[in-house]
């Protein structure tokens, strides 16, 4: 599993480093996440130590989440403030992406019509 | 005695080690709590973890800088674990490979209805420059989303907490919005909810059939990277 959590780590390492040198306009981790795709895609399948050491770091994935959000506390003061844009934005911004986003792949779909399930 | 446990405190308040295990703990109590709440997405684990968290350091009068001293060491995992996304993914390829013009064009328009909705709403409503940086990527996954937020010069933790709510939101009420405009296509329904409201939203399309879950997994990232590269351009345009 260690030679795979290395990989991981060189992936972003090598995302981080393209950023800064051609100037991309992304995070380093997701140019790691983009380089990491185009090797299984090469690769063809993804080793089972890969998957493993993937599988680690994701079933606790909202345990990351957690010192960032903590950092609501600095803001709580902020939020207070402009509750009314920041909950119009969050509810009626999600509540149409799922509308439009659903109809339009629901529309898409019975014209390939592709196989069920 | 008291001396004793006052010096105790000083050196536990000083040292990274309360900010580590004070996450662990909450999280571990979160999950259990998640748990015996039969999964309620009420009971969102980062949610009461947060809630947990911030009650002790407000009662303890510990600052958050002191916190994440500690709590760094979870921090820096997102990036690996951003990586990591593109095992789930690849995983998705047969159905990428099967539909990926109709994906891509639903995830493009879905992202982009994200943000630039959430941001015009805010905008309308007097938000602040800060607040309208920070909602941006707000449908994505919160360690892309951090990443973008940090890139265009708004509030990381500000919209960790965004997409925390829009999450949550999505898989609440997510069901409920899908069946009141009477989108059946199980494909459809995994997508809208992957796009909209990221891992979150994808955890409650798993709940309604595996081949929404899929097309949610497949969402989370493409819609990351999409937002990722439009984001800093719109940005950009508009400064």
């Amino acid at each position: 599993m260690l030679p795979y959590i290395t990989v991981l780590l060189l992936c972003q390492l090598a995302g981080e480093v393209m950023v800064r040198l051609i100037g991309l306009p992304l995070p380093g981790p997701v140019v790691g996440m983009v380089l990491l795709f185009t090797g299984l895609v090469v690769r063809g399948r993804v080793p089972a130590g890969l998957d493993l050491a993937v599988k680690a770091i994701l079933s606790n994935f909202a345990l990351l989440f957690i010192p960032a959000s903590v950092g609501v506390m600095v803001h709580l003061k902020l939020i207070a403030e402009e509750a009314l844009p920041i909950a119009a934005a969050v509810l009626g911004s999600t509540f149409a992406t799922i509308v439009v986003a659903g109809r339009l792949m629901q529309a898409l779909s019975r014209r390939h019509k592709p196989e069920a399930k | 005695m008291s001396t004793d446990l006052s010096s105790i405190w000083i050196y536990l308040s000083t040292s990274p080690l309360l900010g580590l295990t004070s996450t662990l703990i909450a999280y571990q109590a979160a999950m259990w709590l998640f748990e015996k709440g039969g999964r309620s997405p009420l009971l969102n684990p980062i949610l009461v973890s947060v809630v947990i968290i911030v009650g002790f350091l407000m009662a303890t009068g510990t600052e958050y800088r002191t916190y994440f001293d500690g709590a760094q060491f979870v921090h820096f995992l997102l990036g690996p674990a951003t990586v990591a996304l593109a095992v789930p993914l690849y995983a998705q390829m047969p159905i990428l490979r099967r539909a990926w013009p109709a994906i891509l064009l639903v995830i493009l328009v879905g992202a982009v209805m994200a943000g630039v909705s959430a941001v015009a709403v805010a905008w309308a409503l007097g938000g602040s420059e800060k607040v309208l940086l920070s909602l941006a990527s707000k449908s994505v996954t919160i360690p892309i989303a951090m990443g973008i937020t940090e890139r265009i010069g708004g509030i990381p933790s500000l919209t960790a907490v965004m997409v925390m709510l829009t999450g949550i939101f999505g898989a609440v009420c997510g069901g409920w919005i899908l069946d009141l405009f009477r989108v059946k296509d199980q494909a459809a329904r995994g997508l809208a909810l992957g796009i909209a409201s990221h891992g979150i939203g994808t955890v409650r399309a798993l709940q309604m059939s595996e081949t929404a879950g899929a097309f949610g997994g497949l969402a989370i990232g493409l819609t990351g990277l999409i937002t990722a590269v439009l984001v800093p351009l719109l940005v950009g345009l508009l400064r």
